[in-house]
């Protein structure tokens, strides 16, 4: 216990008599490591958790690229080059074009993964978040460890992903690797969209395999992923714009291989799906505080 | 005396349409085994999160260890163990693993958690199945691990909400067994349970608690002394007789209750009205002399039998 400790405890309104106040003080000292490492915590049980699904990640993570760059960007890609040209979308091969797009939706799909069923399960299923609750972690730290861990997984799934691409001669662009964070950007903004929609279910009752239909599929398709937006008639291109997605895999064509587009909408982009990442990382703390608070 | 470690004044939890805890009072000393005693639904184990510091109580006052949980909740959680109703261990991990997990959530370091985790395994007798799943143990089992996982911190006080329901008679006493060791070492419990012989058997006082409200606060025996009698006589005649007999037996022992399928006799000497039913004419098809128990005193306060 340190005069801090003491001091805070005094802040905080103790009775005077120096008893109550070492009591408090004692607590506030025991809680202190958790107050300000609580996340990492909670961060470190969900890697745990990972690791008994490593063998799933490194298998999905490794082949995925490997089918959809194969599949996509070179066997479609003979035909898209081969009936317009070496430069056939946008002045790059379509290989070139898709890439990007591909990463980024690597990003959701680890997000649709990690920030679904797992949540489901840990609020309902196997509900471990109120046993974290019921230890000196807050609310709001459940979820900043989950992101956490859930960040480092994409990040991981991401440069791999990015690997890939060099190796199939995707990437002419020098700055092409920021496409991994700017894929990591997207899949966390849309997952913590994700993530608060799924606290507020109290039951699964097909809603999140509706969400993989309804919502994720189609938002990979009109997206601009496989072919500009623009070419989408104009009653369905608000589609892209609303579509996190959309933002990212523009912003990630960028820097991979140079796409012009103004300043400002690049602009737009990252201010997109940092606003969303905030408003989804903050409802789904707040929806996590209600419902532990029973 | 010492401080007390629980202070409850009119607590009171509202959800929109109905009240479950509804102005209750009492104390908790530091090393006290205490009770809530309660039928389902009676509030006890929203009592038991109010204390946990993870339920904001809608009224009243609430000092857990010296502090009030609405601004403290991490500092009092520090220092509790908790033991759910509902098993929460991590299914995903390995039984050691949720050990590992839970101490860390206390800022413990790496390598004390792991000291721990294994005098905890030993103590719980599972030292054998540290590296099964979870899924793998049983009932009992998991009940042990999750009262391991709940001592892995410096706690000052451990609460059991309902910790030996849907146990096997030998499963619960050995848990029982756990139980008692700890209260020998000091440690101060807060038990709820809707079991007469687990309030008998753990709690040095209790308050028997129905529709969120305390209808009586004592030790076991003194509550036993004070809302039954020493013994109490069972007879059944079969359900359709039952009605008719009571009429004949008024003024037989201390008070006679009649229920749906069963006659009780309370009084000092359960042999001697059976003597005197006898005398009387009377037959029953079963009889039983046994001592009186917290259900008789639960059913004198409140009418009903605690497991319906």
């Amino acid at each position: 216990m340190s005069a801090n400790d003491v001091g805070r405890a005094r802040d905080a309104g103790a009775a005077s008599d120096s008893i109550r106040l070492e009591t408090l003080a004692a607590a506030v000292a025991a809680a202190a490591r958790t107050r300000r490492y609580g996340s990492w915590y909670v961060a470190e049980h969900r890697f745990r958790v990972m690791r008994s699904y490593a063998q799933t990640v490194l298998f999905t993570a490794i082949g995925s690229p490997l089918v959809y760059l194969y599949a996509m960007g070179v066997g479609l890609a003979s035909l898209v080059d081969g009936n317009l040209g070496d430069n056939a979308v946008n002045g790059v091969s379509y290989l070139t074009f898709l890439a990007p797009a591909l990463l980024a939706s690597s990003a959701i799909a680890v997000a649709s993964e990690e920030f679904t069923y797992p949540i489901m399960l840990g609020f309902k299923w196997n509900p471990t978040f109120f046993g974290m609750n019921a230890t000196s972690i807050q609310p709001g730290q459940i979820i900043n460890g989950i992101v956490i861990s859930v960040a480092a997984r994409m990040l991981l799934t991401c440069t791999i992903y990015y690997v890939f691409m060099l190796v199939f001669g995707a990437v002419p662009g020098a700055l092409g690797v920021v496409a991994v964070l700017v894929a990591l950007l997207t899949g966390l903004a849309f997952g913590v969209l994700v993530m608060a929609y799924t606290i507020t279910l109290k039951d699964d009752t097909g809603q999140l395999a509706m969400m993989q239909r309804f919502v994720i599929l189609p938002m990979t398709l009109f997206s601009g992923t496989f072919f500009p937006l623009d070419l989408l008639p104009p009653y369905l291109q608000w589609i892209g714009w609303i579509s996190p997605l959309w933002h990212g895999t523009e912003l990630s064509r960028v820097f991979a291989y140079g796409m012009t587009e103004p300043i400002w909408l690049s602009l737009v982009h990252v201010l997109y799906l940092a606003a969303l990442l905030a408003i989804g990382w903050v409802w789904a703390r707040r929806l996590t505080v209600r419902r532990l608070n029973k | 005396m010492p401080e007390p470690v629980i202070v409850a004044q009119n607590l009171v939890k509202r959800y929109q349409d109905f009240v479950a805890v509804d102005g209750i009072s009492f104390e908790v000393a530091p090393g006290e085994s205490f009770g809530l005693l309660g039928p389902n639904g009676a509030g006890k184990s929203t009592t038991m999160r109010m204390i946990g510091a993870v339920s904001t109580r809608t009224s009243g006052k609430l000092s857990v260890l010296g502090l009030d949980p609405n601004g403290y909740g991490p500092e009092i959680r520090s220092q509790l163990g908790v033991v759910p109703q509902e098993n929460n261990l991590d299914m995903e991990l390995r039984v050691r693993e949720n050990l590992m997990v839970y101490g860390r959530y206390f800022g413990l370091p790496h390598a004390r958690v792991a000291r721990r985790a294994d005098e905890l395994l030993e103590f719980a007798q599972l030292e054998d199945k540290a590296t099964a799943k979870v899924d793998d143990l049983s009932g009992g089992m998991k009940r042990r691990l999750t009262i391991a996982r709940a001592l892995i911190n410096d706690l000052r006080m451990l609460l059991l909400d309902e910790p030996t329901t849907g146990l096997d008679p030998q499963a619960r006493h050995i848990l029982w067994d756990r139980l008692f060791r700890l209260k020998e070492q000091g440690t101060t419990l807060l038990v709820t349970t809707h079991y007469m012989d687990e309030a008998e058997q753990l709690c040095d006082r209790l308050v028997v608690v129905d529709k969120g409200r305390i209808m009586a606060e004592g030790s076991p025996a003194d509550l036993i002394r004070r809302y039954s009698s020493r013994e109490v006589l069972e007879v059944r005649f079969g359900s359709t007789q039952n009605a008719e007999v009571a009429g004949r037996i008024q003024g037989f022992g201390e008070r006679v209750d009649v229920l749906p399928d069963r006659i009780l006799v309370y009084s000092d000497s359960g042999e001697n009205e059976l003597e005197r039913m006898t005398a009387a004419g009377l037959r029953p098809i079963t009889s039983l002399v046994r001592r009186s128990s917290l259900e008789d005193v639960f059913l004198r306060l409140t009418g009903r039998n605690l497991i319906e």
